[in-house]
């Protein structure tokens, strides 16, 4: 059992996360330069947070054409497991690994707060140790986490079960209240919440625990 | 090859809700004109590319456009081409 992280020039989550996964969880982990191509070995890569390549012209627009990604389409076209969190999130819907887009919050803030999610869908993997209506709490931090899709691919994700998470207060104006989508096979999910910042019993919260672990049963 | 000075204007789809756009419409009110019912940002970048010929650069600038500069998710975009061509020497 091996998880990759990716680290662009920017990411500023990839030691949370790996402090989750390796530290809490006990899951050997080793961080993956942007410019790598070798993602053999690894049962699970994580697409970290941060602000990759500065988020210039648009999130995730840039690190989009970083090398790892074309391995990372192989990955994921072979069943492989991939988590996207907040920038990873914007990343992967850049890369069109999932559908739609994440856009300026409604309220323009920064927003760096704890919301409260329900889990609308245990279809990942990642999820499957939530059950269906959950609620859970996970913090947030990030100024362009409003989920944009056109009705035709909203229909489609609520068709395929692809909404994994919800917010019960929908801080940031996203469609529907997604905090969190899944491709169709359910092998990638993407989520603006962060699970690696509650997984430790020091910092108040481990509901983050429950998706990170799955990758132990 | 020419080379080809270019404008493309990168703006949101206009059923994606501009919050930035919104702000500032707002902030003609403060400023003591009213009457701005529609104000939307947008991008525009400028730049210079070599190509054979215009068409050549308009399907470079195209390409790039769709899968770089913007994103057709949210974004739609326009080109214009903003002098005539400059022969490049060699």
């Amino acid at each position: 059992m091996n998880i990759g992280i990716i680290v662009f020039p920017g990411s500023n989550c990839d030691r949370d996360v790996r402090w989750a996964t390796e530290g809490c969880l006990g899951i050997p982990t080793k961080f993956l330069w942007h410019e790598t191509t070798d993602l053999d070995g690894y049962d699970a890569i994580v697409i970290p947070g941060g602000f990759s390549y500065g988020d210039y012209l648009r999130c995730g627009a840039i690190a989009r054409f970083a090398p790892v990604l074309n391995s990372l389409v192989s990955f994921v076209d072979k069943g492989g497991k991939v988590l996207g969190i907040c920038n990873g999130f914007q990343i992967l819907t850049e890369l069109g690994l999932l559908e739609g887009a994440l856009t300026r919050n409604k309220n323009l803030h920064f927003i760096c707060d704890r919301a409260n999610l329900s889990v609308e869908s245990t279809k990942s993997s990642w999820m499957k140790n939530c059950k269906k209506n959950n609620s859970i709490s996970l913090p947030i931090a990030h100024g362009e986490g409003r989920y944009q899709c056109s009705t035709e691919v909203l229909k489609k994700l609520q068709d395929d079960d692809s909404i994994a998470l919800r917010y019960a207060d929908n801080p940031n104006g996203s469609i529907h209240d997604i905090a969190g989508i899944t491709n169709k096979e359910g092998n990638v999910l993407g989520m603006m919440p962060h699970p690696e910042r509650a997984c430790d019993e020091a910092l108040g919260n481990i509901d983050g625990k429950s998706i990170l672990s799955s990758l132990l049963s | 090859m020419s080379l080809f000075k270019a404008r493309v204007f990168v703006h949101l789809r206009p059923s994606v809700l501009d919050p930035a756009g919104e702000a500032t419409r707002a902030a003609t009110k403060r400023l003591g004109i009213d009457g701005v019912t529609q104000l939307r940002i947008g991008k525009s970048i400028e730049l210079e590319i070599e190509a054979l010929n215009k068409e050549d650069a308009r399907a470079k600038i195209e390409l790039m456009s769709d899968q770089l500069l913007a994103n057709p998710v949210i974004e739609d975009w326009t080109l214009e081409f903003k002098n005539e061509q400059k022969a490049l020497k060699n």
